[in-house]
């Protein structure tokens, strides 16, 4: 199974809402709001696409672990190469502020594979 | 749907439990080896909804550059190459104009909840501007800095159509002692208590009468990604102030003490908010007022081109948040400098088409320079600037043919 099968899966399973899926599924997107000049708002439904793309190298599951809850791999592996300090510093702004759950055991892996790569 | 969105079904808790799924499976090899690559070379993606083809340079939140070749096809970029840039996954993938509200609260007389008829049954504004993210470039800043490695695709110019942000504050009834707007968007966070983005803007700014709550943008409804329905436009600052799906404007009594202005998109207080690398100890002020910028669109890097025949350039140029004076150009690395033709003005904040015949190359290698002064005659500087958070680049470019 795929990432994205799999996370479609899990969401559609856990999707308690039906309101939602109602309304998301059924209507297309007929609903405007004009107001003066003929200026029309249309409702718009999208799909996102989402990235199947996990860190290279056997020595990557402690990034894909932690790294792909909140944005997926592209813009990582876009990154200069850093020095260890750096990517530490990095690692812990995602942990301080931006509240990433991350395994402490997990922070030493992850930033030897950031700073190797 | 009472609240006019639908956010996406990898919510908050659905993704967290995905990745934990995903960590329990097997990573395969083989096709994955292959992703390794180069870091500067550019993926192009056209999976996006509403977006043509675009510089792919993170899927989930996405963040989409332009193809530099659009910039040299007008004056305006077109929604469908716009750049997209968010910060958070939570981004709603349905809208339903019929639900969809503006909330504004806090500091007010009176708090409101205005449905999208009743923005549009207000008095209108109209103008172009250029929007472009703080760190618009920052794959160039040298030593290289984290962050998106953009190149200069995290721009572009639109006709912004909206209403005044002034007019919706003054039915609200903005209270004395008020001291800055908080603009939030639909985007939310994908794990708890993380800062949601919002960004503030001082009362006076707010309320001039310029900034503006965008329904259109060049004659059209915003593509969902940069920002439908409603998009605040801030005209002459970066991006970062530029909220997208805005939803809730909070009037506020006390400075912003929340993240996303507080804490990021800060810059050294110092001039073109340059620092030495490894510098510490300087003051920083929250980024604000963009600064000039001019690029050569007709010709790339690398290009070869006749030597001895006149070259016909041709560009873009824009102020910063003024106008743009007078570009020159100098085919010989910045020795001499000749002035371009200025195309249309469409106004103090929108990129500006110019022009310029340089005299034919002589055969070997030649840079090419384009400089921007604005009406208030700030001028590019020709060494480029430097910041840990790689904002604010606006040295002159140089572009490297060859002469054959
Ligand atoms: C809790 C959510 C979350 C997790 C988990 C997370 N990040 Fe981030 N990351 C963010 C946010 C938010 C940003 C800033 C906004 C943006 O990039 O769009 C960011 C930005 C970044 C950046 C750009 C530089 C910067 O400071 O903005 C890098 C590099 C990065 N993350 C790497 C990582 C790595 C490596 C991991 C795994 C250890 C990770 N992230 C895990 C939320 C997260």
């Amino acid at each position: 199974m795929t990432r994205i099968g799999i996370l479609l899966a899990i969401a559609a399973a856990g999707l308690a809402t039906p309101a939602f899926t109602a309304s998301a599924l059924a209507a297309p997107d007929t609903t405007t709001v004009t107001g003066p000049g003929g200026v029309t708002l249309r409702s718009v439904t999208v799909d996102l696409p989402q990235s199947d793309r996990e860190f290279p190298g056997a020595d990557a599951a402690a990034v894909n672990n932690n790294c792909l809850t909140c944005h997926s791999a592209g813009m990582v592996l876009r990154q200069p190469p850093f020095r260890r300090e750096k990517w530490a510093e990095i690692v812990n702004k995602m942990i301080q502020t931006y509240k990433a759950p991350i395994d402490a055991g997990d922070i030493p892996a992850i930033i030897d594979y950031l700073a190797q790569r | 749907m009472d609240q006019g969105h639908r956010v996406p079904m990898i919510g908050r808790r659905g993704f967290i439990a995905g990745a934990a799924a995903l960590g329990a499976l097997q990573h395969p090899t083989g096709a994955l080896g292959a992703l390794v690559r180069n870091v500067d070379e550019a993926v192009f993606t056209t999976a996006f909804p509403q977006k043509g083809r675009m510089i792919l340079q993170r899927t989930r939140p996405p963040l989409l550059e332009t193809p530099f070749e659009v910039f040299d096809q007008g004056v305006f970029t077109p929604n469908d190459r716009f750049f997209v840039r968010w910060h958070w996954a939570g981004i709603p993938e349905q809208v339903d104009v019929a639900t969809f509200t503006l909330k504004v609260h806090g500091h007010v007389d009176r708090p409101l909840t205005l449905g999208l008829g009743e923005l549009l049954a207000m008095p209108r504004l109209e103008y172009a501007a250029v929007n472009q993210c703080s760190g618009n470039s920052r794959g160039l800043f040298s030593p290289r800095v984290a962050g998106a490695q953009w190149r200069h695709g995290a721009m572009g110019n639109a006709r912004w159509v909206g209403v005044p942000l002034k007019a919706v504050l003054d039915r609200a009834g903005v209270k004395a002692g008020a001291v800055a707007i908080r603009a939030r968007g639909l985007d939310e966070p994908v794990v708890p208590d993380a800062p949601a983005f919002g960004k503030s803007l001082a009362i006076d700014h707010a309320r001039d009468g310029e900034v503006m709550i965008a329904f259109q943008m060049n004659g059209e409804q915003l593509p969902l990604l940069n920002g439908f329905p409603l998009r605040l436009v801030v005209p002459g600052w970066y991006s970062t102030y530029w909220v997208k799906m805005l939803s809730d404007i909070e009037v506020l009594a006390a400075a912003d003490d929340q993240y996303w202005t507080k804490t990021a998109y800060r810059i050294p207080d110092t001039p073109h908010a340059s620092v030495t690398p490894g510098e510490t100890g300087y003051a920083q002020v929250p980024i604000n007022r963009m600064v000039p910028r001019s690029f050569i669109t007709n010709l790339a890097d690398g290009a070869r081109v006749a030597a001895g025949k006149p070259l016909a350039l041709r560009g873009l140029a824009f102020g910063g948040d003024q106008g743009v004076a007078r570009v020159e150009v100098s085919a010989d690395g910045g020795t001499t400098w000749g002035r371009a033709q200025l195309e249309r003005d469409e106004g103090r904040y929108s990129f500006r088409q110019w022009r310029f015949t340089a005299p034919g190359p002589a055969a070997g290698s030649v840079r090419l320079m384009a400089r921007c002064t604005n009406t208030a005659g700030e001028v590019q500087p020709l060494v480029a600037n430097w910041n840990p958070n790689g904002f604010m680049r606006n040295v002159v470019e140089t572009t490297t043919l060859t002469a054959a």
